[in-house]
């Protein structure tokens, strides 16, 4: 049982980076029917970013945790938001009708995005700046440290207000309108690439987000660590119900704690398999997922 | 209006087509080991990017896990030969009939699905085959299996290089023998139905889950044929051969050759072999340019560089009938309103 509860608390930490990341995934394809594959190496991105902006600021001698964390932080996410629009005025939208080349065209900017990665920085492991420890409160035998507490706070903070953002405010309505009907909307007056746009900046940011935190929690990173969690969080996506900002939240804990459990009970060499077995029997038995709803193909 | 001819070819073409089979026939005679050793991996792209090309190009499904395939050909045939002294024409079969057993297991129920989830599920059923073998131990773990004995016919012992080259080439021609009747047969007609208009097709009676997993299964049997000749040429495989990168070159092999085509897949598995080899000097920026060449490839030429001349030709047909009744239509307006 303590097993259990410990795993839980890991898995509710690395599902939060799931989630965060799934948002990507579910509000391009909500939108413009695309499978981002490149959205996982958005994220190794902002991790990369994140590590950059920490070697300046340690260059800089500036040394107190917290600013340079949250500087760290605001930096990755603009610049990583704004590559994200880049990459979808240059690889995506002129590709928008073609189906099959758009996915095609995701692969290549994916390996793209890896391979300048490994050439620009490192092939092999960078070591993230060592801020926080291990300390924290303890429930019982149960240890949480405050990393863990603060990701878990920050990555719910964030999507609530993502979900207002999305359900409260007129450009939100947008991008609602975009998803259900994308002449309509434009008829409508929505200047619908600059939408498109605010989506893929949106997405990245969060990827960002989770990528710099990723790097606090695991101390390394490397030019292919978004290429799994890329899937694993799309998995999340799936399992939520794709097109679904709560179902993409709920997906992404629910898979990180699964995976935790699948770890704990078995060995962590198996839980990339169970986390893509639960893909293919979630798409084969409710391909809708928990919270979806029902997606005829028409195209 | 050119009338669109179904059977004309430019001497360019001709000429390159000359050239290709002259370089097949002549390499083993006047090519050196290394020569002939990039020679027969273009064969087994060649057999790969036709098997993939009959799930993608023929019956527009998009498969990413097509490795896995390859992996179990590959493992089937290495294990059979390895830890039970079977000959490789006897475990030819085994690997083809365990390839298309997977492909069952795993078409039935996803086939059904929309096309970009079938992308991710077959994306996953790959890693899942690719984690499967690098963590159990009777496929030898992350190490593989070595010592893979030669091929033999009769007491000959296929064991130069020029020996293997022929094998892979008398694979790669019944492959390319299948795929061009494929094409022509029943089942082709109703793959070209399914991938333009799927309901139209329907509509028609034909059941396109059905003639969907007919593809993905002989898809599989190609690649699980060209998995075995490929375990029995290095005679020592592992996972690192069968990662999602593998999946995309194959991809690429038939993306770049246009798909579809019997002739773009050639040209494309030529080019997927020889240009990293050519490029070994810059191996650092290799996948980079790899990368970026898809994205510009998608952009600026999405047909690949020798398109089929199959879904070419019914589209300049419609074009063409298209234009004429556009001319008819135009040409009567004005006695109509006059």
């Amino acid at each position: 049982m303590e097993i259990a509860l410990q795993q839980m608390v890991n898995g509710l930490t690395v599902g939060a980076f799931y989630a965060l990341i799934a948002l990507g995934y579910t509000m391009v394809y909500g939108i413009i029917r695309l499978i981002n594959f490149a959205h996982g190496d958005i994220y190794a991105v902002g991790a990369f970013f994140g590590l950059s902006v920490y070697g300046l600021l340690a260059f800089l001698h500036i040394e107190n945790p917290v600013l340079t964390t949250l500087l760290a932080l605001v930096v990755s996410m603009g610049c990583t938001g704004l590559l994200g629009v880049l990459l979808y005025r240059v690889a995506y939208r002129p590709l928008l009708h073609a189906r099959l080349s758009i996915l095609i065209s995701a692969i290549g900017v994916s390996l793209t995005l890896e391979y300048g990665l490994f050439l620009i920085y490192s092939p092999s492991f960078l070591v993230y700046p060592h801020l926080f420890g291990r300390a924290g409160p303890s429930l019982g035998s149960i240890q949480i440290s405050w990393l863990q507490a603060v990701i878990f706070v920050s990555s719910i903070v964030l999507m609530t207000a993502l979900y207002l953002l999305v359900h409260r405010t007129k450009i939100g309505m947008a991008m609602r309108a975009l998803a259900i009907n994308q002449d309509a909307a434009r008829l409508m007056g929505i200047d619908v690439n600059r939408v498109i746009g605010l989506t893929f900046f949106l997405g990245s940011t969060l990827a960002a987000f989770a990528g710099v935190l990723t790097g606090l929690y695991y101390s390394q990173i490397s030019f292919l660590m978004g290429f799994l969690v890329g899937l694993k969080a799309f998995t999340a996506a799936v399992l939520g119900g794709i097109g679904n900002i709560p179902g993409a939240v709920l997906g992404g804990f629910l898979l990180g704690i699964l995976e935790g459990l699948a770890a704990g009970y078995f060995s962590s060499r198996w839980k990339d398999v169970v986390a893509f077995g639960i893909l293919i029997i979630i798409l084969v038995v409710r391909p809708r997922g928990l919270l979806g709803e029902r997606v005829v193909e028409r195209m | 209006m050119k009338v669109p001819t179904g059977h004309s070819y430019s001497p360019y073409w001709v000429a390159l087509t000359v050239a290709v089979v002259l370089v097949a026939i002549g390499l083993p005679f006047f090519g050196d080991a290394y020569l002939i050793d990039v020679g027969t991996l273009v064969l087994i792209y060649v057999m790969l990017g036709l098997g993939l090309n009959v799930v993608v190009g023929y019956a527009g499904l998009l498969d990413l896990g097509y490795a896995a395939f390859f992996a179990i050909g590959a493992y089937v045939t290495a294990l059979l030969m390895v830890r039970y002294h079977l000959g490789f024409w006897v475990t030819l079969p085994v690997a083809a009939f365990t390839t298309a057993l997977s492909g069952v297991i795993i078409g039935t129920p996803t086939l059904r699905m929309r096309s970009d989830y079938l992308a991710i599920v077959t994306l996953g059923f790959g890693e899942i085959v690719r984690i499967a073998a690098t963590n159990l131990t009777f496929t030898g773990g992350p190490e593989g299996v070595y010592g893979i004995p030669h091929p033999t016919i009769g007491s000959l012992v296929l064991r130069s290089p020029r020996a293997m080259y022929f094998l892979g080439m008398a694979f790669a021609l019944l492959v390319l023998a299948g795929s061009y009747n494929l094409a022509r047969s029943r089942l082709g007609r109703a793959w070209l139905a399914i991938r333009e208009d799927e309901a139209a097709a329907q509509a028609a009676g034909i059941y396109p889950v059905y003639f969907k997993l007919m593809a993905y299964v002989l898809g599989a049997v190609f690649a699980g044929a060209a998995g075995s000749f490929f375990a029995v040429k290095l005679t020592a495989i592992n996972p690192s051969s069968f990662t999602f990168i593998q999946s995309v070159t194959i991809l690429m092999v038939i993306i770049l050759g246009g798909m579809g085509s019997l002739p773009g897949v050639i040209l494309g598995a030529a080019v997927i072999v020889i240009l990293p080899e050519a490029l070994r000097a810059f191996d650092q920026v290799r996948m980079l340019a790899f990368g970026i060449g898809l994205i510009v490839l998608m952009l600026l030429r999405p047909q690949g560089l020798w398109p089929s001349r199959i879904g070419q030709i019914e589209r300049r047909a419609v074009a063409t009938s298209e234009a004429s009744a556009a001319a008819g239509v135009s040409s009567d307006t004005p006695s109509t309103t006059g």
